[in-house]
């Protein structure tokens, strides 16, 4: 029984890796490779591709951006989300309810049309193409995220967890640092990875709100898609460099996320 | 019911151990009689809770082995073992009423609906929820949720022992003791093996039979709670037990006669020969200390009001000894002298009482 | 939600997380309901138009069938991802090294822009060329997504799991790590069996965040644009139109800011319509 547990999780597996192993044939192939034949394997091993993006100074900075921008927005929104979390799983107070659901009701809005009142906004505020605007723009959906997800773990920690702390005298911030974070650590390691997941891919503000100085790279490679028709080779490139950040970002999360906490002692 | 061995035990959480310092217990010799109440007390890390989960069977031993009564049950699984542990914080099955949760270990065993109604209720009315069973269980206040959990051991009539992993930690401290009176109250009337651990000497001491203390993985004592008190044999029993602990003062031994300070003590049991170059102290009680007109001279330092009695600390060079006495008696002033009770003073060489004698 | 304490100073700890997505939505929000009411000739004239393009898109029986497409897309890939999700999750190891190896693989799909996703999906599927497309073909399918409805949808909806699977994979696996071992032993000791374990432990406990992860999945499928577009332009024809490509082809179609004000406004007020449906009856049993 237990070796047949292993076979779902596995198949999943492969069936993620498929199209992602075609990406990475992709990156090492000639765009008319691409275009004009199918193979497995690139008959023309070339890593053209990934040079044109490490030595491209319009490329890598478009990387450091991203990178730049969606940790600031991460850090932001978990660590406000924190305390608010707790207000919503502790506390009772005047419009809770509503108040939650507004915050998630942010989420609920498509970007198409607000593109422009935030274009409006972020340059009244002198922040057009900065990192800092677009960190900021991302708040609008991630906080609402991180709170909500902070929250559900927040509450499957019992309330005598916090008493016995008080009862033994524990300042609340020390209680909250040592004993409590610990336990929704899996929360907290979710929440991070999936703001900086929805802050990494989003095009649309992020297109918006930048020009130059802190262009992302996912407009970097619609700007590539548009002017030279489809340049495949490299974009699949691109894509595949994308997964790097994240992928250290969940791995260094993991423990927080797969390791089974037990109800700290106090 | 059952009488419970642990022969040769040892544990190591890692898979290689180097050093002695690599085992969470070490050699081990135990055994708990049918019906009793043992107390297992220690602070944390003494590896109370490894030995509860090596009985319980959610671990097994790197070495050694586990019987009930006279069967070898090292390898047996926890639900085959037939016995019952309630843990920290409550773990009740939430969307089960209470009628629900205590019923759970009975269905699952396949046991008839009348009987498990009549045995649900039954433990119902002894653990005072008979009026709350139709309640959903996560409902319940702490308190109520560690009776439901000691519930589901009880309701199964074959459970060999229960086993108790600090139990009263989240609980309000109004309501500790009259769960710690209930389950008193509960072993004299079921008769029912129990194990209790816990780094609260009132828990141990109010609740059972036997106390065997722990430190480090190893057993410092076991014995009945008056015996750990007036003959600890070890010094860790003496400051761990009692309140203020034990006094330790630095002694010497020459001749047979041991000193403190110069001044000869009597103590309770003749040392006999001890190991050469061990640190050597006299450990006596400040229960079993008291102003006389001969003796060890000090100077009064600091009077504390506990009650029904004053601690008062003494000073004799560098070292402070502590008695006890009572709120009404006069104090003399400053200088005085303290009489050990020879009764209950003890020579210990690293630690471990010398001469013979219970315990 | 039970045993919350009153406490209206609460409102100090939500205060800065109300402040900061109240700058990003209010003003934003006002923005375009004030370009919804009104027509514009360009040249920044404004003429108040009231509730005519609202009325306008709700008449339009094109709008309703890229909602029914919508409607369809959103079961269809609920009723996939959650449940495969979930099993995942309890399939997966708990702890150590596979642990770690299976969770950085499944976010990959997660990472990566969705433009790229859908060019992905599209080169992956072409039926010449294409890893998908070809093998499919060459199994003796008559798969071709660009001509067939019906394998246009089998293709956005394989995208979509694909894509998004593993964010239901990671909300639950990250819920049953939460679920502290004593439960587990208890368990053990009561005799309860692998089953029983699921319904009274696992599921109740994971209760609040599959609740994330419906919302989530719900919302987000609701607002699937970039994807699905790079992926199949919507089509064959109509066929993959849903709810936003079409409001998307119209507002462009026209070039108007009303019409386009308006129809964001529509989706959006849908949106939180359903998902106030949702979240009310998800959460109805937790008024105590």
């Amino acid at each position: 029984m237990k070796r047949i547990k292993w076979l779902l999780p596995a198949l999943y597996i492969v069936f993620v890796l498929l199209p992602i192993y075609w990406l990475l044939n992709m990156s090492f192939k000639t765009t008319n490779e691409i275009l004009g034949s199918f193979t497995l394997w690139p008959d023309h091993f070339t890593l053209a591709n990934y040079r044109t993006i490490l030595t491209d100074p319009t490329w890598y900075t478009g990387y450091l951006n991203s990178l730049t921008y969606v940790l600031m927005n991460t850090v932001i929104s978990v660590a406000l989300a924190l305390p608010a979390a707790y207000a919503f799983s502790r506390y009772r107070f005047m419009g809770d309810k509503h108040l939650f659901f507004w915050l998630l009701s942010n989420r609920m809005a498509p970007p198409a049309v607000f593109a422009l009142p935030f274009f409006q906004l972020y340059s009244a505020i002198g922040l057009f193409d900065t990192h800092v605007a677009v960190a900021l723009a991302h708040c609008l959906f991630n906080i609402p995220l991180a709170v909500w997800i902070l929250e559900g773990f927040m509450s499957g920690v019992p309330k005598e967890l916090d008493e016995t702390a008080f009862v033994d005298g524990y300042p609340f911030w020390r209680f909250f640092i040592r004993i409590f974070i610990p336990t929704i650590a899996a929360g907290i390691g979710v929440a991070a990875f999936f703001c900086f997941m929805f802050s990494w891919v989003e095009l649309l503000l992020a297109k918006t709100l930048t020009a130059v100085v802190a262009k992302p790279i996912a407009a970097v490679m619609t700007r590539t898609a548009s002017t030279s028709g489809y340049e495949l080779g490299l974009l699949a490139a691109a894509g595949a460099l994308t997964i790097i950040p994240g992928a250290f970002v969940i791995y260094f999360v993991r423990n927080y996320i797969a390791k089974g906490f037990a109800l700290g002692r106090v | 019911m059952a009488r419970i061995s642990l022969k040769n035990l040892r544990h190591c959480y890692r898979p290689n151990p180097a050093a002695e310092s690599d085992w969470a217990l070490k050699r081990f010799e135990l055994e708990f009689s049918d019906g009793s109440a043992t107390a297992l007390l220690g602070p944390s890390g003494c590896g109370k809770t490894t030995l509860l989960n090596i009985i319980s069977g959610l671990l097994k031993p790197s070495e050694g082995s586990v019987w009930f009564d006279d069967r070898d049950v090292t390898t047996l699984p926890p639900d085959a073992r037939e016995i019952a542990q309630v843990f920290q914080f409550p773990v009740v099955y939430d969307t089960m009423s209470v009628y629900g949760n205590l019923a759970f270990p009975l269905r699952n065993r396949g046991v008839p609906g009348d009987a498990v109604d009549r045995r649900v209720r039954e433990i119902a009315a002894m653990l005072d929820l008979g009026d709350m069973l139709d309640r959903r269980a996560s409902g319940l206040t702490a308190d109520g949720k560690q009776k439901i959990s000691l519930g589901r051991g009880l309701v199964r009539s074959d459970v060999n022992v229960i086993m108790f992993d600090e139990p009263l930690t989240v609980i309000d401290p109004q309501l500790k003791w009259r769960l710690r009176s209930k389950l008193k109250e509960l072993h004299r009337r079921l008769g029912i093996t129990m194990i209790y651990v816990t780094h609260d000497q009132t828990e141990a001491l109010t609740f059972a039979d036997r106390v065997i203390v722990m430190n480090d993985g190893i057993v410092v004592q076991a014995g009945t709670p008056v015996d750990l008190f007036e003959r600890p044999q070890h010094t860790f029993v003496g400051h761990f037990i009692g309140s203020p602990g034990m006094n330790l003062l630095p002694a010497t031994l020459d001749g047979g006669v041991t000193r403190f300070a110069g001044h000869a003590v009597q103590i309770a049991t003749a040392p006999g020969a001890v190991p050469a170059g061990a640190q050597l102290q006299i450990g006596v009680r400040p229960e079993f200390v008291s102003f006389s007109g001969t003796g060890i001279p000090v100077n009064i330092e600091k009077v504390a009001d506990a009650g029904r009695f004053r601690v008062v600390e003494t000073r004799h060079e560098q070292s402070t000894i502590r008695l006890l006495v009572g709120e009404d008696m006069p104090l003399p002033s400053e200088r005085a002298f303290l009489r050990f009770d020879p009764s209950f003073t003890y020579l210990y060489a690293d630690g471990w009482r010398q001469g013979g004698g219970p315990g | 939600m039970s045993g919350r304490t009153p406490n209206q100073k609460a409102w100090f700890l939500v205060l800065p997380v109300v402040v900061l997505v109240a700058f990003n939505a209010v003003i934003p929000l006002m923005t375009v309901v004030n370009y919804s009411v009104q027509e514009t000739f360009g040249d920044n004239q404004f003429f108040f138009e009231g509730v005519t393009w609202f009325e306008q898109i709700l008449h339009s029986t094109r709008f309703h069938e890229a909602l029914q497409r919508q409607l369809l897309f959103t079961a269809i890939i609920l009723a996939i991802e959650l449940p495969l999700g979930v099993a995942i999750a309890l399939a997966m190891p708990r702890r150590g090294a596979w642990a770690s190896v299976c969770l950085v693989l499944m976010a990959m799909p997660l990472l990566i822009p969705w433009n790229v996703v859908g060019a992905m999906w599209n080169i992956f599927a072409l039926p010449d060329i294409g890893l998908l497309g070809h093998s499919l073909n060459a199994l003796g399918f008559d798969y071709n997504f660009t001509r067939q409805p019906f394998s246009a949808w089998s293709t956005l909806i394989a995208m979509d799991v694909w894509h998004w699977t593993s964010l239901v994979v990671l909300l639950a696996y990250a819920g049953l790590s939460s679920i502290p071992d004593a439960f587990y032993q208890a368990a053990k000791i009561d005799g309860a069996s692998a089953w029983a374990v699921f319904c009274y432990i696992q599921l109740p406990k994971m209760k609040r965040v599959l609740m994330i992860a419906v919302l989530l999945r719900f919302m987000d499928s609701f607002m699937i644009y970039t994807e699905a577009i790079v992926l199949t332009g919507g089509g064959p024809g109509n066929a993959t139109s849903v709810l936003s490509i079409d409001l998307v082809k119209i507002a462009l179609g026209q070039f108007d800011l009303g019409p386009a004000a308006a129809m964001s406004l529509i989706y959006f007020l849908i949106i939180l319509l359903l998902s106030w449906v949702f979240y009310a009856v998800m959460t109805r049993d937790e008024v105590q």
